[in-house]
This record gives structure tokens, C-alpha cells and sequence, in this order.
């Protein structure tokens, strides 16, 4: 087999991992030649489903000793199978980084002989980029469920990110899909990386000059939809994780048929715009001071569907409004619908200087469709009188044409509610 | 009226300073670009005067130096007016977003900065020459603005040990590997020949697309059509979008495996009996259809000790127990040197039907067919282990023995290798003293009779440690 044709495959079986960022490394390594990483990672490309193309993401092998069900390189599927030798990733990588095709590469694997075997070679690769060919670009390791902690230490000297995926947001959900992993095997592995990285980080802080850890961190990806699971449960999984281990990503990743699937499995994925509901619903924990039981508020324990998070809050919430745009703290304009994080910073920037009137809001590019019957503004807000109103939601949604154009991949990015 | 034609941020900066010096109001200045030709009413000269220092926000110097590659030709009044508002009274403006004079710079800004980031992501360069050591690379791109500049020393610190050139029709810049050189634009028409590596470019990105979720709008967005033609994996775009929808179809026909596993067959209250009984009709995976008959468990419910083999094989499959055939017949030799009463104990296996496939008999005495035993898959396993966990609920054992390979990763995990970790007891879901052992079976196909010795010393002291 040559290596397009392992490409093909390797790539293919790669491609329902969600993760794709390559921002965080905010230096490049000393003595690199080729390759750097200056914090923001770059997307070289946008495939049809509207996902970019920022690393090489693929799989050393697609052979794999486990029988996850809702994976396609499970032992017991009949998917083709393919692996790279060590070199053969290596030159890849190498050539289509100078052609400035890639920002880095994104390396997994199905678990060969056994996982720290398995481990040893994604560390080669990468020992094998920074030290013969002085690779200085980004290298995101999946680490393989029980690995070695002296492995997990190895690979972190030569990647920027390290990521164990949780796979499944809950122990019922692992044991029927992935009878093999464990949740504490896989929460235990993020924390030896976590203590690894605090490590590094209060050795360097102490003014020793210990190597490089990760230093863009660690990030894990959940399989949203293959089990029955309500968004709520996820979202407490990922704040425990956020928390706990300081991640600094989530990925949640709408289950999607897969080629050779169990037949347990649903033949249909979830509606992509729950992936989006709970990137939204992940930003508001992370970044606009949610907690997560304020934010699912419907009986089932999941998202709206038909309305972002912070909007179906607002409603729920009327007695917290308005908001006055020129005298509320920012945590109060922080939960304004259609008011961003970034908008709030300059709203707070701006109003030391005049007082802001809806005509400036609108400049600022809020979504003042969503925002107008929340806030007071210096003028007078006659859009203010809907606000006890029955039919605000109707009011003041986006039309669902529009709720489309808010796509996943951009809220992965952004997550800008 | 001054005239002022300017064609780089640094000389807008210099006449900018003498201007504000002489404190030209922005309404009295007429800034052209180089391409503009000035216009006839020329008539003051600018005032030449020496200039006095003065100083300007950080943040504005950098805004400028943006917008300054905006191809908008408005740009020069704007930022002097910005600069005059700064300098007169309005030191804060920049903080005021929303003013109408600092909104276009940010528009300005935004459409430059996106367009340095578009010139970052979207070049692609192609290798024309390989002297030596050296590796030569070229590219031709056409930028929205003119931010050549802006972006060659982010290319020269990311390639820094390749010689490359990016070719626009406005400028061009080249690295030696050493310092940066610009000359002047060229036509698309220079662009680099194909390099050999693009085929294995498109391979990947028709591999990484998931046909299951197609955002054309989204994709156009963010990589906007006016650049696809020096992208060469953009060719591949029409055919890819076309096939999705039958990919995703065949994708959910292609079923494999069974729904259901033996939970759907348990009996109503759960004993030996009654399960045994029950696992007669189970038809969890289709391993049924072929075997004789189930083979259940055998042994007292009261039993300290079970052992779980892989699956029954052709004797056990005729006559319906475990382990009657040769294997066990050493597995009883062995239990009686550990001094085990079989009796005693309970013995199973974690795969109750017969694997096999037929072959014609080779052997010139026996006619018809023989059936060879097959591994059971992890499938099988996975559908017929409630039996087991039934089997285990009921007896609750003090020590659980797995009799080689196939039940002890069913039970420890597919990591587990029993040439690693024989003999040793771990605590597992199902009894806090499990360990894992030979297959009778394995000892008997074993070639080598020193090693096929040692093997069964290991099977009895190993159940003698029970």
C-alpha cells in the first residue's frame, strides 16, 4: 500500500474527531527552522462541511484492539485498515507544512499490541520533528487510555497539546458503548497531565528554566447524541472537567453515522444545532459566569433547540431586567442576549467617555433584534414595553433562517451568544 | 489647499507630522495615492517648517500602520483627520468606538487584519527547484489589500530555513534565509507550475471532508471563492458536494452486527436453573443458528471457586457440558494434582455456542467433514457475557479463574496479556480475587513438549494457589 492510499485512509478514519485548534503555544521553540506558533492558530482550509483544515489530523494506524461501539476502527468493524511507519508520518507532516498547507499536526492512533506501545510511537513522531528536523510548528498528541505516566511526561516535552478524550459524557453512557474504558482510568490520566503542566508552570515561575509541557494545554471531545444523555449532564461533565482539570477546551461533537456501525447505534445524527446549543451554552460557563443548571431550564434537561441559551435564560428570567447599559456591572451585561463578551468590553470602555444610546449599540454590531427589549439605553427604549409581554419570544427571536447561519464550526471558534 | 501625495504609510507619516505642525486644518489638506494624479488647483506648497516633537496614543501608530495597506484611497484624510481630532482636544477618541471617524478605521482595520490573516492561511507554495542543500519555493497570491509588508515577516520567522518567494500583483517579497527582499507585483501568468505533492494534498482533503454534514455557505464564508483559484485542493470542491449525499446513505445502510445481546433473554428470577434454562433459547448473535445447543454452566451454586473458559468445543457442543473433551480431560488432571474437587467448583465459559467452520477431512479413515473451532469476536463476546454476570450474581465466588486469553480481556480489558500477568490475582467487577491462567486447550497445541511441560506445571500450581 502506498502512502496515498494510507492516507486516504488514515485521514477518513481521523476526521470525527472534532478538535482542530492549534492556538495556545505562544512562542516558538528555540532552534526551530521550520514551523512557529505564535498563539492564534491559523485554518488553512474549509471543507464542505464547513469545517476547517488547520492540522494534518490523522491516524498513525486505524488497527485498533478496542471495540468502542460508536467508533469506526473498533476491532470488531470491517473498515480497511492501513498504518504509517514513523518516517512516513514525519515526511508528511514536514512537506505539506512548507507548502504552508497545515499548521501543525494532529496525531491519534488505534491501540496496537498494547497502549504503551502504541504511545511510543506517537512519541517518536514527534521526538522525531523537533529533533532531526527541527520542527518548530504545532503537534496536538491524543494520549492513549492507560499509557504509562513516564510516556504521558515524554510526549508533553514534544507537543504543544495533549488531549484524552472522555469519549462519552457519563459513566452509564461509557460502560454501554465502551465497555473497555473506564471514566476514573481516563479522568485520572487528565489529571497526571494536569499535574504535570502545574509542575512545569511553578518551576518556571520559580525561575528555573524547566522544559516545555504542553504549553498549549490539554483538551478532551465528547460524543453528543449516541446515548440518550440530556445536555444538562454534559454540561455538569464538562464543567467538572473545566474545573477539575482545567481543561482548556471541551469539544462536544454531534454523534454522526458512521460507515460499519453497530446497530445499537441511532442511524441519524442529532440536529448539528444542538452541537452548537452546547458550545454556546459551554462559552456562557466559561466566559459569561453561567452556571450550568441556570442555563438548562426546560424539564428535560436539554437545550432549546429553537433559541440560544443565553436568550432562553433571559426569558425565563424577566424579573432581572432590564439592564441599563450605562450604570449595570459588567456581570449584569453580561447576561444580555445578543450582547457578546467582547461587546461588553467596549461598552464599559466606551461609557466612561458618553453615554450610550441604541444607535450606538447597533453600531457596536450587537444583535439588537434579540437585545432590544432588555436593556435601557440613553435615549428612550420604546421596545422596552415588550419586555412582560407572553409573545417576547416571538418578538424578539431571529427568524430560524437566520438561526441556521450561526453554524457550529464558528461557534466552536468563537462561541460569541 | 495643500496637495499631498502619498504612497506608504511612512510617508504619510512624515507629511502628516509637518502638516499638523504648521497646524494645517484636515479640511485644507487634498491627499492623493500614487495612482491618483493631483489635481491642477495645486496651489500652496506645503508649509516647511521644522518639526517640533509631539507625541500620539500607541494604539493609534498601530491602527494607522493597518489601514495605511487599505486599498480605499480615503484612507489618508481620515487617519490626518483622526490625528488633528487627537492633537485638538480629543485625546480619548480612540476608546470611542462608536464615533463615526474611529468606526471606519475599525472597518478598515478589521478588513486588513482578516485580509493578513487570509494571506497567512491561503498561500500555497510550490516547490520549483531543488539545488543542493537548498529547497527554492514560490507562490503567487492575490491579497485584497496591499499587505505584503505586513505579512513577509511572519512568513520569513515560520519558513525560516527554506528559500521562498510570494508573488502578488502588487509586490513581491523574497527570503533567503537570511533577510527580506521586496520587488515589484507580478501577473498571475508567473505563477509556479504543479508541484508533484498537491495530489497527496487533495487525497487528504477529500478524506477529511464529512459528507454527513455539508455547510456550503459557512465554508464560502470563511474561505471566500475569490481565492479558490490558487488553492488546489479547491478543484476538488464541485465533485465532493455532489457525491455527499450518496456517501451518507451507503454510510447508514452499512449495518454490522446485532442489536441485541442476552440481557433481551433473562429469565424473570434469576438462579442457576432458571438460566440455564432461559440461555437454551437465547438468540442474541447468530452463533445459534449454527451449534447444537447451548452450553451452559456446569457445577453447585454453592461453589468457592469458577473458572470460565473461552467457548465449548465440538465434544461439548454434542453432548451440552463444558469442558468434557480433550482439553478437559487436562483440565481435570490438573485440577485433581491441585487438589481440587471438581465437583467442587463451578466451570464455564464466556461464549456459550460452538464457533466453527467445516473442512473436508483430510484423513483417508474418517469421511465427511470436520469442524474447526473459530475465535469467538469481540461482538459474540459482548452479546453472550450477561450470561455470565448472571452465572457470577448468583454463585458470588471467592476466586474466579480465567482459562486463557479470550475471557481474561473480556474481563480485564484488551490490554491484559496472560503471558505477562498469569497467576496473579486482581481485584474486577465481578470478584475481588480474578486471575487468569492457561487454556487446557493451549497447553495441548503447544509443539514444543519442554515448554508444553512447563505450561501445565504453571496451570496447577496457579489453581493449586486458589
Amino acid at each position: 500500500m502506498n502512502v496515498q492510499e494510507k492516507l486516504a485512509i488514515l485521514a477518513d478514519a481521523a476526521k470525527y474527531d472534532a478538535s482542530c485548534a492549534s492556538s495556545g503555544s505562544k512562542s516558538t521553540r528555540s532552534g526551530s527552522k521550520i514551523g512557529s506558533t505564535e498563539g492564534m492558530g491559523i485554518c488553512h482550509s474549509y471543507t464542505p462541511d464547513g469545517r476547517c483544515v488547520s492540522l494534518l489530523k490523522i491516524l498513525l494506524t486505524n488497527y485498533c484492539i478496542y471495540d468502542c461501539q460508536y467508533c469506526v476502527n473498533r476491532i470488531s468493524s470491517d473498515t480497511p485498515r492501513a498504518r504509517f511507519t514513523v518516517d512516513e508520518v514525519v515526511s508528511l507532516t514536514m512537506e505539506f507544512y512548507k507548502r504552508n498547507y497545515i499548521e501543525g499536526l494532529f496525531l491519534s492512533s488505534g491501540i496496537i499490541q498494547n497502549s504503551d506501545y502504541t504511545m511510543e510511537q506517537l512519541i517518536a513522531v514527534a521526538k522525531q520533528l523537533r529533533v532531526n528536523e527541527h520542527y518548530g510548528g504545532y503537534i496536538h498528541l491524543k494520549t492513549i487510555p492507560n499509557a504509562a505516566q513516564a510516556l504521558i511526561e515524554e510526549a508533553g516535552r514534544w507537543a504543544d497539546r495533549l488531549s484524552v478524550n472522555i469519549e462519552l459524557p457519563t459513566e452509564h453512557d461509557l460502560q454501554r458503548l465502551a465497555p473497555e474504558k473506564k471514566k476514573p482510568q481516563i479522568v485520572d490520566a487528565m489529571q497526571g497531565i494536569r499535574s504535570k503542566i502545574d509542575e512545569t508552570k511553578s518551576e518556571r515561575k520559580a525561575g528555573f528554566k524547566a522544559p516545555r509541557f504542553a504549553p498549549a494545554g490539554q483538551s478532551t471531545q465528547m460524543i453528543v447524541g449516541a446515548t440518550e444523555t440530556p445536555d444538562l449532564e454534559i454540561l455538569k461533565t464538562a464543567s467538572e472537567l473545566y474545573i477539575g482539570q482545567k481543561l482548556r477546551r471541551v469539544y462536544y461533537s454531534a454523534y454522526s453515522p458512521i460507515p460499519h456501525a453497530d446497530a445499537r447505534l441511532p442511524g441519524q445524527s442529532p440536529p448539528l444545532v444542538r452541537e452548537h446549543r452546547l458550545y454556546q451554552a459551554d462559552w456562557l460557563m466559561r466566559f459569561y459566569g453561567f452556571d450550568a443548571n441556570e442555563i438548562v431550564a426546560d424539564s428535560d434537561q436539554n437545550l432549546s433547540l429553537d433559541m440560544d441559551p443565553k436568550f432562553a435564560w433571559a426569558l425565563a428570567n424577566r424579573h432581572f431586567f432590564p439592564v441599563d447599559i450605562n450604570k449595570a456591572s459588567r456581570e449584569e451585561l453580561l447576561r444580555i442576549p445578543g450582547i457578546g463578551a467582547r461587546n461588553v468590553g467596549r461598552i464599559l470602555s466606551i461609557r466612561r467617555y458618553k453615554a450610550l444610546r441604541s444607535s450606538d449599540l447597533r453600531k457596536l454590531r450587537v444583535a439588537w433584534n434579540r437585545a432590544k427589549c432588555f436593556v435601557i439605553t440613553a435615549d428612550s427604549n420604546p421596545n422596552l414595553e415588550n419586555l412582560d409581554k407572553t409573545d417576547l419570544k416571538s418578538k424578539a427571536s431571529p427568524k430560524s433562517r437566520q438561526l441556521m447561519l450561526f453554524d457550529t464550526a464558528s461557534s466552536a471558534l468563537s462561541g460569541e451568544v | 489647499m495643500h496637495s499631498e501625495n502619498v504612497d506608504s504609510f511612512d510617508a504619510w507619516r512624515t507629511a502628516a507630522r509637518r502638516l499638523l505642525v504648521a497646524n494645517v486644518s484636515p479640511s485644507d489638506v487634498q491627499w492623493t495615492d500614487d495612482a491618483v494624479q493631483p489635481t491642477l488647483f495645486d496651489s500652496d506648497a506645503t508649509p516647511n517648517v521644522k518639526a517640533a516633537p509631539f507625541s500620539v496614543p500607541k494604539t493609534f501608530l498601530e491602527l494607522a500602520q493597518e489601514v495605511a495597506c487599505h486599498r480605499d484611497s480615503k484612507r489618508w484624510s481620515l487617519l490626518y483627520r483622526t490625528l488633528w481630532r487627537l492633537k485638538n482636544g480629543e485625546p480619548d477618541l480612540l476608546k470611542i468606538t462608536t464615533d463615526d471617524d474611529v468606526y471606519i478605521l475599525h472597518r478598515m482595520q478589521k478588513a486588513v487584519s482578516r485580509d493578513v490573516h487570509k494571506m497567512k492561511a491561503f498561500v500555497r507554495f510550490r516547490k520549483v527547484s531543488q539545488i543542493g542543500e537548498a529547497e527554492n519555493y514560490v507562490a503567487w497570491h492575490r491579497p485584497d489589500h496591499r499587505i505584503v509588508h505586513l505579512t513577509a515577516p511572519f512568513f520569513a520567522r515560520r519558513f525560516k530555513g527554506m528559500n521562498w518567494s510570494i508573488l502578488t500583483p502588487d509586490e513581491s517579497v523574497t527570503w533567503d534565509q537570511d533577510s527580506l527582499r521586496y520587488g515589484p507585483g507580478v501577473s498571475a501568468s508567473e505563477a509556479p507550475d504543479d508541484d508533484a505533492l498537491e495530489e497527496l494534498w487533495k487525497t487528504y482533503y477529500a478524506s477529511i471532508f464529512n459528507p454527513a454534514r455539508v455547510k456550503v455557505a459557512m465554508m464560502k464564508r470563511e474561505m471566500p471563492v475569490r481565492h479558490w483559484p490558487t488553492l488546489p485542493e479547491a478543484s476538488l470542491i464541485p465533485d465532493l458536494l455532489h457525491q455527499a449525499s450518496a456517501r451518507v446513505a451507503t454510510m447508514i445502510d452499512k449495518y454490522e452486527g446485532f442489536a441485541e445481546t442476552a440481557t433481551n433473554y433473562m429469565p424473570e428470577t434469576i438462579d442457576l436453573e432458571s438460566l440455564r434454562h432461559a440461555a437454551q433459547r437465547c438468540r442474541a448473535c447468530d452463533l445459534c443458528h449454527h451449534a447444537t445447543q447451548t452450553v451452559f454452566g456446569d457445577g453447585p451454586a454453592n461453589a468457592r471457586i469458577v473458572l470460565v473458559g473461552e467457548q465449548p468445543g465440538d465434544r461439548e457442543d454434542i453432548e451440552g457440558h463444558p469442558f468434557v473433551g480433550p482439553a478437559g480431560q487436562l483440565l481435570n488432571d490438573a485440577l485433581s494434582q491441585a487438589g481440587i474437587d471438581r465437583s467442587q467448583i463451578y466451570i464455564t465459559n464466556i461464549v456459550k455456542h460452538f464457533k466453527f467452520t467445516e473442512q473436508e477431512t483430510t484423513q483417508t479413515d474418517v469421511r465427511g467433514k470436520r469442524r474447526i473451532h473459530q475465535k469467538p469476536n469481540s461482538r459474540e463476546i459482548y452479546a453472550c457475557r450477561p450470561w455470565l454476570e448472571a452465572e457470577l450474581s448468583v454463585i458470588k465466588p471467592d476466586s474466579l479463574v480465567c482459562l486463557g486469553s479470550t475471557p481474561a480481556q473480556a474481563l480485564f480489558g484488551r490490554d491484559f496479556r496472560i503471558s505477562k500477568d498469569r497467576g496473579t490475582f486482581i481485584a474486577t467487577d465481578w470478584c475481588e480475587r480474578t486471575m487468569a491462567t492457561w487454556h487446557p486447550a493451549a497447553i495441548l497445541r503447544m509443539p514444543d513438549e519442554h515448554r508444553q511441560a512447563q505450561m501445565r506445571d504453571q496451570l496447577v500450581a496457579d489453581l493449586s494457589s486458589l
